[in-house]
């Protein structure tokens, strides 16, 4: 068994998720309400239990430990990436042509599916990138990519999808993800059918 | 300057920018060559855009109360957006919506009858054998 693929859940996982859930959906409830106060924190906690025993989540499977400085790190460069990325595509809607675009297949080091899920979410609102397909198999993520301008440049997106990656796993990532990302990432890649 | 009128100065620079960076948005729908071009246009600039229309009205009313959903239209709008992006995408490139002329490489195609039938999920709602 690889250690990356979710085997199932125990049911101490099982309740933590659910946990996380009812938390989430308490907290939205409130903001809702636009207070915090008991009430709405009661009642919000009766909603989310009903909703969850109704409309039960997928479990998720959440193996890694949350560093508060890496989170930080990983939000501050998406707000950047997100800012680059608009002014990019702005951009390129007042120029004159039409602009190239590639998909590219990038396949994560980390296949669970909750990072495949975050760097899905993620790679979608930074800098030309969208997802075409996800192959939750393999954990390779196929990405639509706007305004490549040559062969070099796809590498260089390629390897930012990857530097994200990091990032994400070195903020919530378990240690041995974080080792998975951590290793030198081959340059000489396997010969991919152009 | 006062301070109300710095936080005015700035909001009233966020709410320009964003709907700026919105109408950039509508012209790269009307411009791009195809559907998936014109997806990131849907997905991004209109994604920041609407962020600074929240932080701008965030400092000009500064209710708790408005805050709040504010906040929620945020969080909302970063979660769902790649995910419709997404969805459409993935229905134009199966259904050959795509440009391929514009494409300067297209690492999907060899891999795509991955995609068509998968038979460790749920019985697929999508025919096995794709419509030529």
């Amino acid at each position: 068994m690889s250690p990356q693929r979710p085997s199932a859940l125990t049911k101490r996982e099982r309740l933590r998720s659910r946990a996380i859930a009812v938390i989430g959906l308490v907290l939205v409830w409130n903001l809702l309400w636009g207070a915090f106060t008991w009430l709405n924190t009661i009642t919000g906690a009766v909603i989310a239990v009903a909703l969850l025993v109704v409309f039960p989540l997928p479990p998720v499977k959440f193996g890694g430990r949350l560093r508060p400085v890496a989170v930080v790190k990983f939000f501050a460069r998406f707000f950047f990436d997100l800012t680059v990325a608009s002014f990019q595509v702005a951009f390129l809607a007042f120029r004159r042509g039409e602009p190239r675009s590639a998909i590219v297949a990038v396949e994560l080091r980390v296949k669970s599916d909750l990072n495949m899920t975050l760097v899905a979410e993620a790679v979608s609102l930074v800098p030309g990138s969208l997802i075409a397909e996800a192959d939750h198999q393999t954990g390779t993520l196929y990405i639509h990519m706007l305004g490549v301008r040559d062969a070099a440049h796809l590498e260089r997106l390629r390897a930012e999808v990857l530097q994200l990656e990091a990032r994400l796993v070195r903020a919530i990532g378990s240690d041995a993800e974080l080792r998975l990302v951590e290793a030198p990432v081959p340059t000489d890649r396997e010969e991919r059918p152009a | 300057m006062t301070l109300q009128g710095v936080l005015d100065a700035v909001a009233a620079v966020l709410m320009v920018t964003g709907a700026l960076l919105s109408l950039a948005a509508g012209v790269a729908l009307l411009r791009f060559p195809d559907l998936l071009s014109r997806m990131h246009a849907a997905a991004k600039p209109q994604v920041l855009g609407l962020l600074l229309m929240l932080t701008g009205c965030a400092i000009r009313i500064a209710t708790v109360v408005d805050i709040t959903t504010m906040v929620l239209i945020a969080v909302f709008q970063l979660a769902t957006a790649p995910v419709a992006a997404h969805m459409v995408g993935r229905a134009a490139y199966r259904d050959g919506q795509t440009r391929t002329d514009l494409l300067l490489t297209d690492e999907l195609a060899p891999h795509l009858d991955r995609f068509s039938d998968k038979p460790d999920d749920k019985p697929s709602r999508f025919p096995a054998t794709p419509p030529e």
